[in-house]
């Protein structure tokens, strides 16, 4: 029942954020909530067990993929609509109060962190006894797929010649 | 915990390994060879050559490796010849055509080869995981290729409309394949045979039948889904398009083939109905639009398009002797389809593109064994005795129709009769009009061999069918088609 439910919950979020990503005029917006969609995705293989995916899907997608569209929507110069401009310092106070936010963790994790030792490696197999964590997967991709995975390099060795090819100047 | 893979699976994957090192060479060879040098494709044909004499250690193989991820069988044996012989051919007509628009051929021949490759895993593999891995390398691999020559704009339009509209296709085929797997539990599609048995009638299976035939009938361009094909076909480097035409469309119907056959032959009344629909659909759309065609690439694009209708007859069909016919239908098509490329590829020149209708004008004054090879394609790819087209049709009717499916036949008859007005519209261009341009079009000698194979190719297999046929019938006779018989019975 309470699975039922934060599934529900938390599919509700995702098609939400999926509706405000293609409905807002601002494309940096856009591809804010795209995180945010991202990151409900990843609560939801967490809910199914699937902590390596959840990991991967916060890492690869919220962080890789998301931080490369912004990077194309900076570039591409796509027009913002005008009230975007009205006041450059509006956020500025709201930025400052997150970066030192973020600063304040990291030392209190640097501080804390080595006051109290970390637990051994070895109770990590303990904490996530469950099917779906990283173990498991690299069990298996190096085990039964160890074939496809060696394919998928040709794959990637493919992807990495043609952006070569695309993106070379006229020698 | 499943085992894992033993070193005797290797030596069965060893045509794959032979090739992806191959490829590797041609990468390498590339840089170190002088600026120039005309070494790169005849290593390329010489891979190919190697690929080719690994696979034959495994003639009469018949045997599952790796866990159930690939086949080793008689139908794999096929099709990998099948495209080790047409990237060899796309490679000889590729050379004059590269140094014509300015590329640089290193990585060209390395992609063709990793096509090669994802098109040889296509069909030997049995689970979804490795056909779709195929799969995308080979896509990947076309992509790229599609948009070689950067600065001509209709290969940058080719390629960005072939990778958007392949994305989505493979976005809609994946999410068919996740529910096959979350309905059944396993990726294998042997084991998910059994485990579909019974459950004809769940809603969620026909959504997942649905959502894969949609995906693999782009892959195939068949109509609804075929709108990619003619800009992609168009604007792709000729030889490139002769490749995807041939090598893609038939991994393709490898892949269509075991995941219909193999994997889901519980629901074959729904897939059935679906393919005969698309399949009189694909037919009627791609002759009645290659009618009006003014260029040449687009009118075979069209042409292919109504070709993969005529090959979906023999899934329709879903017997030995539809498969049989369809395995035939491929390789007769593609000699006809790669030695039509290789005659455009002829006519291209510095001063000239040479894909227009009218670019053919008066061919049999300027080059009268162009003209009547390309005459022989022509009369082929219309079905008309005694090329190979007329056989290949013969036997996919024939299937047609001894599986119930008159009416398809007819329909396929009488689009074949349409087609013949534009097969025949080039022939009159080419003997009956007077040249407009004023030049001798010229071969070079690895074009020439390439046209001559596909002549000869084409008239043998027409006039003398039967070793094609006991080679097409013992190939579909090594798929497991108890499923489908039982099903279809």
């Amino acid at each position: 029942m309470g699975q039922a439910i934060a599934f529900y919950g938390l599919s509700f979020f995702i098609l939400f954020f999926a509706v405000l990503v293609v409905s807002t005029k601002d494309t940096v917006h856009s591809v804010l909530f795209l995180v945010l969609d991202f990151l409900f995705v990843a609560a939801l293989y967490v809910l199914l067990g699937a902590q390596f995916l959840a990991a991967i899907q916060v890492l690869v997608y919220a962080g890789g993929i998301v931080v490369l569209y912004l990077f194309v929507v900076m570039l591409v110069n796509l027009k913002r609509p005008p009230e975007a401009y009205e006041d450059p310092h509006r956020r500025t106070n709201l930025g400052f109060a997150l970066a030192a936010s973020v600063l304040l963790e990291v030392g209190a994790i640097a501080t804390y962190g080595y006051a109290s030792p970390a637990p051994a490696l070895a109770r990590a197999s303990e904490v996530f006894p469950v099917s779906g964590n990283t173990e498991e997967v690299g069990w298996l991709l190096y085990t039964s797929y160890l074939i496809p995975f060696e394919i998928a390099s040709m794959l990637l060795l493919v992807a990495m010649i043609g952006a070569i090819v695309l993106a070379k100047r006229e020698l | 915990m499943p085992p894992g893979v033993s070193l005797s699976d290797f030596t069965y994957l060893l045509p794959e390994i032979v090739l992806t090192a191959g490829s590797l060479l041609v990468l390498i060879a590339d840089v170190l060879l002088p600026r120039g040098s005309r070494v790169l494709p005849w290593l390329t044909i010489a891979v190919l050559g190697a690929t080719a004499a690994a696979l034959v250690p495994f003639a009469g193989e018949h045997r599952e490796i790796a866990n159930g991820l690939f086949a080793i069988d008689q139908f794999a044996l096929f099709f990998k010849a099948l495209f080790i012989f047409a990237a060899a051919m796309t490679v000889m007509m590729s050379v004059r055509y590269l140094e014509i628009e300015g590329a640089s051929p290193g990585e060209y021949y390395f992609l063709i080869l990793c096509s090669t490759l994802g098109m040889m895993i296509m069909a030997g593999g049995i689970d979804l995981i490795t056909v779709f891995i195929g799969l995308e390398t080979m896509a990947v691999s076309f992509y790229i290729l599609a948009g070689f020559i950067k600065p001509n704009q209709r290969s940058n339009e080719a390629a960005v409309k072939y990778f958007l509209l392949g994305a989505f296709s493979l976005g809609i085929l994946l999410y068919g394949m996740s529910l096959m797997y979350g309905l059944s539990g396993t990726t294998n599609l042997r084991v998910m045979a059994t485990a579909f048995a019974g459950q004809e009638r769940d809603p969620r299976l026909m959504l997942a039948v649905v959502l894969v035939v949609a995906g693999m009938g782009f892959k195939i361009a068949a109509v609804p889904f075929h709108m990619w094909a003619p800009d992609v076909y168009e604007g792709s480097p000729t030889p490139v398009t002769a490749f995807l035409s041939v090598g893609s469309k038939a991994a393709s119907f490898a892949m269509l083939l075991r995941i219909f056959l193999e994997g889901l032959p519980v629901m074959s009344a729904d897939w059935r109905l679906l393919f005969e629909a698309l399949a009189i659909v694909t037919m009627t759309i791609g002759n009645l639009a290659a009618l009006t065609q003014s260029n040449l690439k687009r009118m075979l694009a069209y042409s292919s398009i109504a070709h993969a209708g005529y090959l979906l007859m023999g899934v329709v069909a879903g017997t030995e002797r539809g498969i049989t016919a369809m395995l035939i239908y491929l390789v007769v098509y593609s000699f006809m389809q790669l030695g039509a490329f290789a005659i455009i590829v002829m006519l291209r020149r510095r001063d000239m593109i040479g894909d227009e209708l009218k670019d053919l004008s008066g061919l049999y004054q300027r080059h009268p064994f162009a003209a009547f090879a390309m005459l022989l394609f022509m009369l082929s790819l219309g079905g008309i005795p005694p090329t190979a087209g007329f056989m290949g049709k013969f036997w996919l009717f024939g299937a047609a129709i001894e599986s119930g499916y008159v009416g398809l036949a007819v329909i396929g008859v009488l689009n074949s009769a349409v087609s013949l007005y534009y097969y025949i519209r080039v022939v009159v261009f080419m003997y009956v009009k007077k040249e407009t341009t004023g030049s001798e079009p010229t071969m070079s000698p690895m074009l020439a061999v390439t046209v001559a194979v596909a002549v000869v190719a084409t008239l043998a297999m027409g006039v003398y069918p039967r070793l094609l046929f006991e080679l097409a019938e013992a190939s579909a006779q090594s798929l497991r088609l108890s499923g489908i018989a039982a099903a279809i019975r």
